[in-house]
């Protein structure tokens, strides 16, 4: 479970003024649940997540099953929470294995090495996440799809009870989207993961998240079901999009179709 | 039969757990790699004690040095003069370009690690340009009033001034990092240093315009020499390069985290700026000890990592202890050539390092692209 409570982020601006990129954001993300953060460029999206990260200096307190994140190592706090950049920097010349073994990097200590325990662990998520015949493989020679398996297979050798993806499927096609997601989804129902993700593509965040939070401006603007989050309206008034909304009605999915035309003016 | 269970056992590990049979295979590779490497490397200092332009016939020398183990006796035909020659002259000099060889290349590839650009070398935050700026201080006060010291001052104030300037590029670039998340000092670092760098080397002009008579002194010891390598000077950087590669051996794993970028390292459980700073600290230690006795060796704190990782894989965890022996090895090599050729004017090792060097750097280069 994640509590964040009056979680604000800003950045130095010009001068002595500095740009609010969250405001005041408090939220409880239960354990095992998937939420979704949306909003256009800008919004805050990343910045939420870096803080619960521990990447960027943040106000307000964030707890992890009642812990304050604050207060822990970066050790402490790794094994707690495993982070997917939107970007992850990938070596080319390092070996699948090796690169999911860096997610063990918290359960060995400083002047260790890896145990057997750990290779165990390696081993094991490697095999899940269907990369058996990439392990010895280095990472520049696989596909975006795989690099991408690869990525969460590092982030799942954390062991961590939270999972957060920085739009974690910008960078693959349609299937590759859907791939991506279908395994996070059963990695979450398998390890009893709290996911917390940014995601661009509305339609597959109102199909595979429980619940979505849109920001705008680093203020949130709705929250819910994606039922009651993606309506036109709203839509347009944040993303400046013209979009028709429809549900499907043999599993009520909410899908957002964009369409010709001016946006909706506030 | 304990054998037999052994490997009864290890085989039930493998079938159970397919990652360790893998990763005791990579760890046989590391193994053969290391031992290979310091094979070559204790080639190296017999061929570079036994080379030289005087002293007894180059073939003797080794079997001398076999005759000096214990429980081994064979007749060498070396005399206690040509000895003295090997031991005193010779020996000092191939020991100290090892430490120093293998000193600057371990340094060179931690640098490039902990700052992901492989474009640095160990001199990047101000090690070199400080050292010649001590050393030349040190040089105004003059050979004659230094020459009764207790202590030369020329690597002692090379030493503290090459400290001394990391040490100030470390607060400059700390100070004035641009934003508060993790990992923001890394570039600011490397633009401190430049700033460092370009202002010691300017306070180092403006002395030498000042002491013109100086010119020849400073620029023999800027090109770096292991000419004068006594035993006192191996005793004085063996702590140093002891204490830093050790230190730097032991946070290969942690360079290995950098590789994917100082956020995503932090959000896998490193303190990316502590870790920054340990891993800096004993590579400019080490450094400015070796160039304080040797002066500035360029080059191969560069290439040598470079060279290690086309050869031998990219993973820190070789590349570390691979980058000394290597190091080590390709100093002492390309101290012969500088003794023999222009005998007996000496070449300025640095001149020979990067003769020898960037051509094979270019054909390594050139093949593995090919390949």
């Amino acid at each position: 479970m994640i509590e964040l409570h009056d979680v604000t982020v800003s950045y130095p601006g010009v001068g002595k003024r500095s740009n609010l990129a969250l405001a005041p954001f408090t939220e409880r993300v239960e354990s095992g649940e998937w939420v979704g953060v949306i909003g256009p460029n800008g919004a805050g999206k990343s910045s939420l997540l870096r803080a619960i990260a521990g990447l960027v200096d943040h106000n307000g307190t964030i707890d992890v099953d009642g812990q304050p994140l604050a207060a822990m190592s970066t050790r402490a706090r790794a094994s707690l929470v495993a982070y997917v950049a939107q970007e992850p920097i990938i070596p080319d010349d390092m070996s699948v294995r090796d690169y999911v073994l860096l997610g063990r990097t918290p359960y060995i200590s400083y002047f260790g090495s890896p145990t057997g325990d750990d290779r165990w662990v390696v081993a094991d998520v490697i095999d899940r996440l269907r990369l058996g015949d990439f392990a010895g493989r280095m990472l520049g020679a696989l596909s975006g799809g795989e690099r991408q398996r690869a990525v969460l297979a590092r982030a799942l050798a954390q062991q961590a009870p939270v999972l957060l993806l920085d739009e974690p499927t910008s960078a693959l096609d349609i299937g590759h989207q859907q791939q991506a997601l279908e395994l996070v989804a059963e990695l979450r129902s398998q390890e009893q993961l709290t996911v917390v993700s940014a995601l661009h593509d509305l339609t597959l965040a109102g199909t595979y998240t429980d619940r979505l939070v849109m920001l705008d401006q680093g203020v949130v603007v709705a929250a819910g079901s994606a039922k009651d989050v993606l309506t036109a309206e709203r839509l347009g008034v944040v993303y400046h999009v013209c979009v028709t909304v429809e549900e499907d009605p043999d599993d009520g999915a909410v899908i957002v179709v964009p369409r010709r035309g001016f946006p909706v003016q506030e | 039969m304990a054998d037999i269970v052994t490997a009864l056992d290890s085989a039930r590990d493998d079938t159970r757990n397919p990652g360790t049979s893998a990763s005791r295979i990579e760890r046989g590779r590391d193994l053969r790699w290391f031992v290979g490497a310091a094979g070559a490397l204790v080639v190296t200092v017999v061929v570079g004690a036994s080379i030289g332009p005087a002293g007894p016939d180059w073939w003797r020398v080794p079997l001398e040095l076999l005759d000096r183990l214990p429980l081994i006796s064979i007749d060498s035909g070396v005399t206690e003069a040509e000895w003295a020659i090997v031991w005193k002259v010779r020996m000092p000099r191939v020991i100290l370009g090892g430490l120093v060889g293998g000193m600057l290349s371990v340094a060179g590839a931690s640098y490039q690690g902990v700052f992901r650009n492989p474009l640095v070398d160990p001199y990047l935050l101000g090690a070199a340009s400080g050292a010649g700026l001590g050393a030349t201080i040190a040089l105004t006060v003059g050979r004659g009033t230094t020459a009764s010291w207790s202590i030369d001052p020329v690597p002692a104030m090379a030493f503290v001034v090459a400290v001394v300037t990391v040490m100030v590029t470390y607060l400059v670039g700390t100070a004035f990092r641009g934003s508060h998340s993790v990992g923001s000092t890394g570039v600011t670092l490397v633009l401190a240093g430049v700033a460092v760098v370009s202002f010691t080397t300017a306070v180092q002009t403006f002395i030498l315009q000042r002491n013109t008579e100086l010119f020849r002194e400073v620029f023999r010891w800027i090109l770096g020499s292991l000419a004068r390598a006594t035993w006192s000077d191996v005793r004085l950087v063996v702590p140093y390069v002891l204490i830093a590669t050790v230190t730097l051996v032991l946070h290969r794993r942690h360079l290995d985290a950098f590789r994917v970028g100082d956020q995503e390292a932090a959000t896998l459980g490193v303190s990316v700026e502590r870790t920054r700073l340990v891993i800096v600290v004993a590579a400019t230690l080490g450094t400015a000890a070796v160039v304080s006795v040797a002066g500035l060796i360029g080059f191969l704190g560069l290439v040598v990592p470079h060279v290690v990782r086309l050869v031998a894989g990219a993973g820190y965890r070789r590349l570390i202890p691979l980058s000394f022996l290597c190091g080590a090895s390709f100093l002492i090599t390309a101290d012969i050539p500088g003794r023999m050729l222009s005998n007996p004017a000496e070449t300025p090792i640095g001149v020979v390092t990067a003769f020898i060097g960037a051509p094979f750097f270019i054909y390594l280069l050139r093949s593995r692209r090919i390949s």
